[in-house]
């Protein structure tokens, strides 16, 4: 193809976009909009699997059948939702033992807040408000994405993301009305996740390099300054519902701007945690490539016992 | 290197009376594998009452570079819609 065609169809293929259709896998795409597509996916089925480390460490600590019964269907739902992105990121032509490869080399990243500690029952609680509900404002306007498999698998994952941040507020709110050192419990989790939450939300917009073009592919429809915005003067009035202090001298309502003013976000340690530095990188990964590298035995061994019924299957037929 | 398990198509019908509808797709090492990790992968909040599993190779698809001639031919026959047809006002329930 000329240089001149690829243009013709790169502008024809913006045009789409820009009237809202969607992309379907076998449709020509340009090769940025693949390669793109392939990381964002990625770093996001990344995330839901790696995601289930934290809160695994709970389950079995959990301190009644309720709790534990919903921390277990949410751990398994971030599995399920590894699972749609990785199938939707595969029909871009990149293979799952790639995707792999490239989480477990440290190629691929996934959200740094799953390098934090789970160290108290409180920060099951946390988690499920905060990250989960960053993770929600992040997630609710991908359903209108322009990738066709991304939009529908974002679909069912933002369907079943409501109940984590539900039960997850409900931990927060029974411990913070609880006996003194259940509420302690309670403010110690939030102190230690407002900040890695509000840092879920992305670098600011000046610093974003990815913005611009991903707001032409609605792979983004808010910049990351705004989406902050919208999780802080939403989570301010919860916390004060149940009585907890967010941690930020400086935050305060601004009257004029009907928002919250905030404190200054510690970027150094965003870039520490996001560069493999975080309290948990490694033992994370360690925990992912293991948990790979220990399951092979029962994946070949299922593989071959495929095998060997297919083939008992052919002899009866002859 | 051992050998991958191979990528599944996964239809779920979720009522009686509805068709089956493309959910997504899965590894599994085989159909019945496929069928077992569908459910707990695709329906875990009542989204089905019967599940199909195709291996993805088995599937043949049309070529969207090739919409023009597949699909376009239709677009020129009005004929087969009943708004074609003229008819007087008297004549009702047709």
């Amino acid at each position: 193809m000329s240089e001149e065609q690829i243009k013709n169809l790169e502008e024809q293929f913006e045009a789409r976009i820009a009237r809202d259709e969607k992309i379907e896998p076998k449709d020509w795409m340009p090769e940025k909009y693949r390669k793109t597509h392939i990381r964002q996916m990625s770093q996001h089925a990344h995330s839901e699997i790696v995601g289930m480390l934290p809160e695994g460490n709970w389950i079995t600590r959990a301190p009644s059948l309720r709790r534990k019964v919903a921390l277990l269907a949410k751990v398994q739902d971030e599995a399920g939702h590894g699972l749609y992105l990785y199938s939707a990121c595969e029909t871009l032509g990149v293979s799952r033992d790639e995707l792999y490869e490239q989480l477990h080399s440290g190629k691929a990243k996934y959200s740094s807040i799953f390098n934090y500690p789970t160290i108290t029952w409180a920060d099951m609680g946390a988690v499920g408000w905060l990250v989960d509900g960053a993770a929600i404002i992040n997630q609710v306007p991908l359903c209108n994405t322009s990738y066709g498999p991304y939009a529908r698998a974002m679909v069912r994952v933002c369907k079943e993301e409501s109940f984590h941040q539900r039960q997850g507020f409900e931990i927060m709110m029974k411990l913070a009305n609880g006996a003194p050192e259940q509420k302690e419990l309670a403010q110690d989790a939030l102190n230690r996740w407002w900040w890695p939450s509000l840092m879920m939300l992305g670098p600011t917009d000046a610093e974003s390099i990815h913005t611009e073009q991903s707001m032409k592919w609605k792979l983004k429809r808010k910049s990351n300054d705004d989406l902050r915005q919208q999780f802080i003067d939403q989570t301010v009035p919860q916390a004060e519902l149940i009585g907890l202090t967010i941690p930020d001298p400086d935050l305060k309502w601004n009257e004029e701007r009907q928002s919250y003013d905030f404190g200054e976000i510690n970027w150094d340690e965003f870039w520490q945690v996001v560069k493999g530095h975080g309290p948990c990188n490694k033992e994370r990964m360690k925990a992912r490539v293991g948990a790979w590298e220990e399951g092979e035995w029962v994946r070949d061994a299922a593989m071959a016992y495929a095998e060997k019924k297919q083939a008992r299957k052919q002899k009866q037929a002859i | 290197m051992s050998k991958n398990w191979p990528l599944w198509e996964i239809f779920v019908r979720s009522k009686n009376g509805l068709e089956h509808r493309h959910f997504g797709s899965l590894h599994a090492a085989d159909a019945e594998m496929a069928l077992e990790n569908a459910r707990d992968v695709y329906t875990r909040r009542n989204e089905g009452v019967s599940i199909w599993v195709v291996e993805s190779v088995n599937i043949t698809a049309s070529n969207p570079e090739h919409n023009g001639e597949m699909f376009e031919p239709a677009q020129d026959k009005v004929y087969r819609h009943p708004t074609f047809y003229d008819l007087p006002d008297e004549v009702k329930h047709m």
